[in-house]
């Protein structure tokens, strides 16, 4: 990691900087993202560069994005990367891993993508104990088509395809994807964090290094489930989404370590 | 190397490793089921890449994903489950990653059965997916032919970083034949400059489908059009028998152009002057070649094991001028000889009735 970086003085001569505290990931690309203001997919790709970062495999990641909100993140992570068609990343990244095992894989996929159409391609890359780590935002609603209902909607939530709120009688259940992967052999790690204040942020860049880990030691298939806001398709300011992320959403997907293989738990042990 | 009783499949599978397939992705379906069968056997056996997926949905994406690895790939399939992997056909055009499939096709639609057919000429030629553009699509019509084959499509897939398609009838996957293998290729130590394989110290490489403005979209179609004018210029594959003097040329391919070459060889015996006309690239089709023997023959028959699809690329290739007729039987049914050469011989009376009216 850099421990050096420069500012402008007001002679215009470049000085170091005497104590780094922040900078831009080299995994992230530097340029703008096209994500509505308040909205936590930035949060989670800084938290994800970072990570890559720390653990030093920036030149041998390969991200397969989504298709959804996300569909662009490969312009914003300065890593190899590929678009998949909807909800098949987990095939797609089977496929990159399988002929590239020293590479390290990750799919990032929304709840539309991930829980609804591509719920096989996931189910099944864990069943195989693909080494792969999945990073899934759960925001509970359709972003980029304009907020629909997901399979991730909480019961009596509005969205513009259930107008008069989810009637899970007509429509469903929300589904827990952290739980059911966790019941799979091949899952090693399967989370659920949150990103609607600092402290659980932290949490989940703990969660994401570890999943990463878990695929760097060969382990298995690791996934993080990030409940995240999405201000726009909800009708709320950035800091009410935060809040409504917190108050409605934590008590439906209630956070925790829905499995942690003994290789990882003893690793984390030592430190 | 000698020949060998060889199984199609079988014979396909093993021609695909001697190309350099480094990775197959698959899952079950009749009438190919042998070909997935072989490479769980010897690919794992060489140290490269076998996984039987849990869909041909899933299938296609893995198979997209090593394609964007730079890797030589492929999977099989019949042709319920080709309809599944048109989704992903399509983001591999979108994104011009090379790919190799090989439909051993039965008879549709739906469900349909498991017998040989030539149902999916439409699907494969036809763009196979959404959006414009066309797989380079080889039909064999014997086993050795499928070799060939075989090992050619990985070559144009990677030449033209395009799709291609090798669609045979269950016939031909099924039975067995005296073939030559080819020799074993050595794999390739590094992988094309646009392959994910980590960064590393280059530059990062994207493989997408998605160009989100109207201009770069049509811009990519552009492209993508020039190249298959290329590929409709360079790999047009075909063969004749006796169209030189004859005056109604069969066109058939695969196991449908095996039954007209016994009908055609019987029918000169009763010196009927009957030709054949075998497409083997379907897509590009060989228009022009057709085109210039309807200049001097005046009647033609499309002979397929459907109820008619490439008769309309007969057609556009032969124009109004000329008689075109069709002989077919969808539903898994190879035609007998016999019943093509009566066809023929019925046409020759007319066409003979009509010549001594005029």
């Amino acid at each position: 990691m850099a421990t050096l970086a420069f500012q402008q003085s007001e002679d215009k001569v470049l000085k170091p900087i005497e104590k780094l505290v922040y900078e831009r990931p080299h995994a992230l690309d530097e340029t703008h993202t096209h994500y509505c203001p308040g909205c936590t997919h930035g949060i989670a790709h800084r938290l994800v560069a970072e990570v890559l970062d720390e653990l030093g495999v920036q030149e041998k990641a390969i991200l397969v994005a989504p298709v959804g909100c996300s569909v662009l993140a490969y312009n914003y992570f300065d890593v190899d990367g590929a678009e998949a068609a909807h909800g098949r990343a987990p095939a797609m990244a089977t496929g990159l891993k399988r002929v590239n095992p020293d590479s390290v894989v990750f799919t990032y996929q929304g709840d539309g993508d991930l829980a609804s159409i591509g719920i096989a391609e996931v189910i099944h890359a864990a069943v195989r104990g693909e080494k792969i780590t999945v990073i899934f935002i759960n925001n509970a609603i359709y972003g980029m088509t304009g907020g629909q209902m997901a399979p991730t909607t909480i019961e009596g939530q509005v969205t513009t395809s259930s107008p008069l709120g989810r009637d899970v009688a007509a429509t469903g259940f929300p589904m827990h994807i952290a739980e059911l992967l966790s019941g799979l052999p091949g899952t090693v790690y399967s989370v659920r964090r949150s990103l609607h204040d600092t402290r659980h942020i932290i949490q989940a860049k703990k969660a994401i290094k570890i999943a990463f880990e878990a695929q760097l030691q060969g382990l298995g298939f690791s996934i993080v489930e990030l409940l995240s806001s999405c201000p726009t398709n909800w009708g709320m300011t950035p800091t009410d989404a935060l809040d409504w992320v917190r108050d409605s959403m934590v008590p439906q997907y209630p956070l925790g370590d829905y499995k942690v293989v003994d290789e990882l738990k003893r690793k984390r042990g030592r430190k | 190397m000698a020949k060998e009783l060889l199984k199609g499949n079988v014979a396909i599978a093993e021609a695909a490793i001697r190309a350099g397939c480094e990775a197959y992705f698959g899952y079950p379906i009749t009438p190919q089921t042998e070909l997935l069968e072989h490479m769980s056997k010897r690919m794992p056996e060489l140290g490269r890449t076998f996984l039987q997926a849990e869909s041909e949905v899933a299938a296609v994406n893995m198979v997209y994903g090593a394609a964007s690895a730079g890797v030589r790939v492929m999977t099989s399939s019949s042709s319920p489950g080709i309809s599944l992997m048109q989704e992903g056909l399509s983001y591999i055009a979108g994104s011009e990653v090379p790919a190799v499939f090989v439909d051993v096709m039965r008879g549709g639609p739906g469900l349909g059965n498991i017998q040989p057919s030539q149902s999916d000429y439409n699907q494969v030629t036809k763009t196979a997916g959404h959006g414009d553009y066309h797989p380079i699509v080889l039909a064999p019509s014997t086993i050795q032919e499928a070799i060939d084959l075989m090992v050619l499509s990985f070559d144009l897939a990677d030449k033209y970083r395009t799709i291609v398609f090798m669609v045979l009838d269950g016939a031909i996957g099924q039975m067995m034949e005296p073939a030559e293998l080819p020799p074993m290729r050595e794999l390739p130590t590094e992988r094309p400059s646009w392959a994910l394989t980590g960064k590393g110290n280059r530059d990062k490489n994207i493989v997408t489908s998605i160009r989100l403005g109207a201009q770069p979209l049509a811009d990519f179609n552009d492209i993508l059009q020039e190249k298959l004018a290329v590929i409709e210029k360079n790999e047009l594959r075909y063969d004749e028998l006796y169209t030189d003097d004859a005056e109604l040329v069969i066109v058939a391919y695969g196991t449908a152009a095996r039954v007209a070459h016994t009908a055609v060889k019987r029918l000169r015996e009763e010196n009927i002057p009957v030709g054949l006309f075998r497409p083997i690239s379907l897509w590009p089709f060989p228009y022009q070649r057709l085109g210039e023997l309807a200049d001097r023959v005046p009647t033609f028959l499309s002979v397929e094991m459907n109820a008619g699809q490439m008769i309309h690329d007969v057609r556009e290739a032969v124009g109004r001028d000329v008689e075109l007729d069709f002989f077919g039987r969808p539903g898994g049914i190879i035609p007998l000889p016999e019943e093509v050469e009566d066809k023929v011989r019925a046409m020759w009376r007319q066409q003979e009735l009509a010549a001594q009216i005029n």
